[in-house]
């Protein structure tokens, strides 16, 4: 009877060690691999969470309307009613997310640049789309000499 | 007190244990991370391009770039114009160009003899995607809502994901030294705003889909046009789908 208890002792053992040895393993897994590392696959899922932090540039549309009633109803009545207003003005979160917007004046887009990029002529462009050939349609001049950009169809006196 | 090896290894055994059980614990009863009003269940995100509608602006391409931040000649979409020999227009190479990914758009074509069209380009946002198999750490995976994303804090810059993207939609950001790449603006579309190259859309030729919203205008069109997605045969279940696309287009 006491050989068995003796001889058990070499089991014992080395079990503690092994078991002691998964412990460490745990221990190491848990300080190394975060909590959320599996969630729904492999990969770390508060990442999706990391990524959703990213700060935004673009307010969208929603927010400008709010506050712009007046250009709103110009755009929404001519042809550019579902260009978005920062499609023109540029990323404006910084104007429209501020406490106080008027401190973030955007600055207003240069019309010899930016109607060009949607309306100059070019083959590949679908037929329907309204096109110029700049160079003879203004002569190099702004586009808002004779168009509202709001809405393009409503011209200037 | 005096101490032996012996007590040494027993009391620093008996820590561990302690230490290891401890841990094993935490392990099994692990709290979940907090929730929002947002639920990743209730999305399976992808994009549709209609062909027809782009005028080769290139205001998706500044979108994403003011956006995102992406690195100056790092481009996450670009748009491709396209010009095809009429005489031949099955075998000829067709002629791509791309300049500084379209970020200034194009300079006018006045070339009348050829099938042109503009095709922008983006993360095909794949369901079984190559890169995210071939990924060594876990580091790029498709989140739970459909988006192929890359977490910065394990990515190696291994590189083995650009050479496997069949759509050449990835690059090491110079910055971070890590895989960057579409997000599709998850910061975006998970609060409700669409992403920043849809925003930025003047003509409607690319548009956010939610194929798990039974409103989304999505299921109309691929049940009434033509749709397509790139390289099909790669079966990577890409989820951009393409209106109108023609089939010169890789
Ligand atoms: C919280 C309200 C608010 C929101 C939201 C807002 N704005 Fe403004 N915006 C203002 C105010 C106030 C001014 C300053 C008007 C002034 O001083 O004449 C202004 C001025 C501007 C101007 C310059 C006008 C000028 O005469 O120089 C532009 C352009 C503009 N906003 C565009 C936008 C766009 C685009 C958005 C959407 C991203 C937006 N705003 C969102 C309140 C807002
Ligand atoms: C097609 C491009 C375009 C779009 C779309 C557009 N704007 Fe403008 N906006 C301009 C230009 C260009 C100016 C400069 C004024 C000018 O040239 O007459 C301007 C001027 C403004 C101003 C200064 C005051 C004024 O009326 O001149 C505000 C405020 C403004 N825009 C807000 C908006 C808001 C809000 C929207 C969306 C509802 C919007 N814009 C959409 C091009 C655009
Ligand atoms: C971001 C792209 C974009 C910019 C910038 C832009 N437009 Fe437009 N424009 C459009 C779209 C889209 C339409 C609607 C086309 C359609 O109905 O198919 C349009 C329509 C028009 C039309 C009506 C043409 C017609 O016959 O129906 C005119 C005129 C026009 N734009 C002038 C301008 C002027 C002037 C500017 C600069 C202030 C400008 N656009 C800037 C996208 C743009
Ligand atoms: C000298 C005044 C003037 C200037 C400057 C001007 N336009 Fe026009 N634009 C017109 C008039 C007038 C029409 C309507 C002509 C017509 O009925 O075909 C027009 C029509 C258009 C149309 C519609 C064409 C169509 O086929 O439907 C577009 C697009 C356009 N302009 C864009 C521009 C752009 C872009 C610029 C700046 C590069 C510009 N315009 C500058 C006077 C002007």
């Amino acid at each position: 009877m006491r050989d068995i208890f003796r001889n058990a002792g070499h089991l014992i053992r080395p079990a503690v060690v092994l078991l002691a040895a998964l412990g460490l393993f745990i221990l190491g897994r848990g300080i190394f691999i975060p909590k959320t590392f599996g969630q729904y696959g492999h990969y770390d899922a508060a990442s999706l969470d990391r990524i959703r932090q990213r700060p935004i540039s673009y307010a969208g549309q929603d927010a400008c309307v709010m506050c712009h009633d007046d250009q709103a109803k110009v755009r929404a009545s001519g042809p550019h009613a579902h260009v978005a207003c920062e499609a023109c003005h540029g990323p404006q979160q910084a104007h429209a997310g501020a406490d106080d917007p008027s401190a973030h004046k955007p600055v207003l887009p240069d019309t010899a640049v930016l109607c060009k990029r949607c309306h100059e002529k070019d083959a590949a462009k679908p037929k329907s789309f309204p096109q110029v050939v700049s160079a003879e349609h203004s002569g190099g001049a702004a586009c808002n000499v004779c168009h509202t950009p709001h809405n393009p169809l409503r011209m200037k006196p | 007190m005096t101490m032996t090896r012996r007590d040494l290894i027993s009391g620093g055994g008996k820590l561990l244990l302690l230490a290891s059980a401890a841990a094993t614990w935490a392990e099994l009863t692990g709290a979940e991370p907090a929730g929002d009003a947002y639920r990743v269940a209730d999305h399976w995100w992808g994009m549709l391009v209609d062909i027809d509608k782009c005028i080769g602006c290139g205001n998706c391409v500044r979108g994403c770039s003011n956006e995102n931040h992406v690195p100056a000649g790092f481009f996450r979409t670009w748009v491709e114009r396209y010009e095809i020999s009429v005489d031949s227009p099955t075998t000829a190479q067709p002629h791509v160009e791309s300049p500084e990914g379209a970020i200034n758009g194009f300079p006018p074509s006045t070339n009348e003899n050829v099938k042109s069209f503009f095709v922008p380009k983006l993360c095909n946002h794949c369901a079984d995607s190559p890169c995210v198999q071939v990924c060594p750490v876990g580091a790029t995976f498709v989140s739970p809502d459909g988006v192929v994303l890359v977490d910065q804090n394990y990515c190696l810059g291994c590189r083995y994901c650009i050479q496997a993207c069949p759509y050449g939609t990835r690059f090491i950001n110079p910055e971070t030294q890590t895989a960057d790449k579409c997000t599709l603006c998850y910061h975006r579309i998970t609060k409700g705003l669409t992403t920043a190259c849809c925003e930025n859309c003047p003509t409607g030729a690319r548009q956010l889909v939610d194929f798990k919203n039974p409103k989304d205008p999505i299921h109309a069109i691929l049940r009434e046009s033509k749709v397509q997605v790139l390289k099909p045969y790669m079966a990577t279940g890409a989820k951009v789908y393409y209106k109108s696309l023609d089939g010169a287009v890789r």
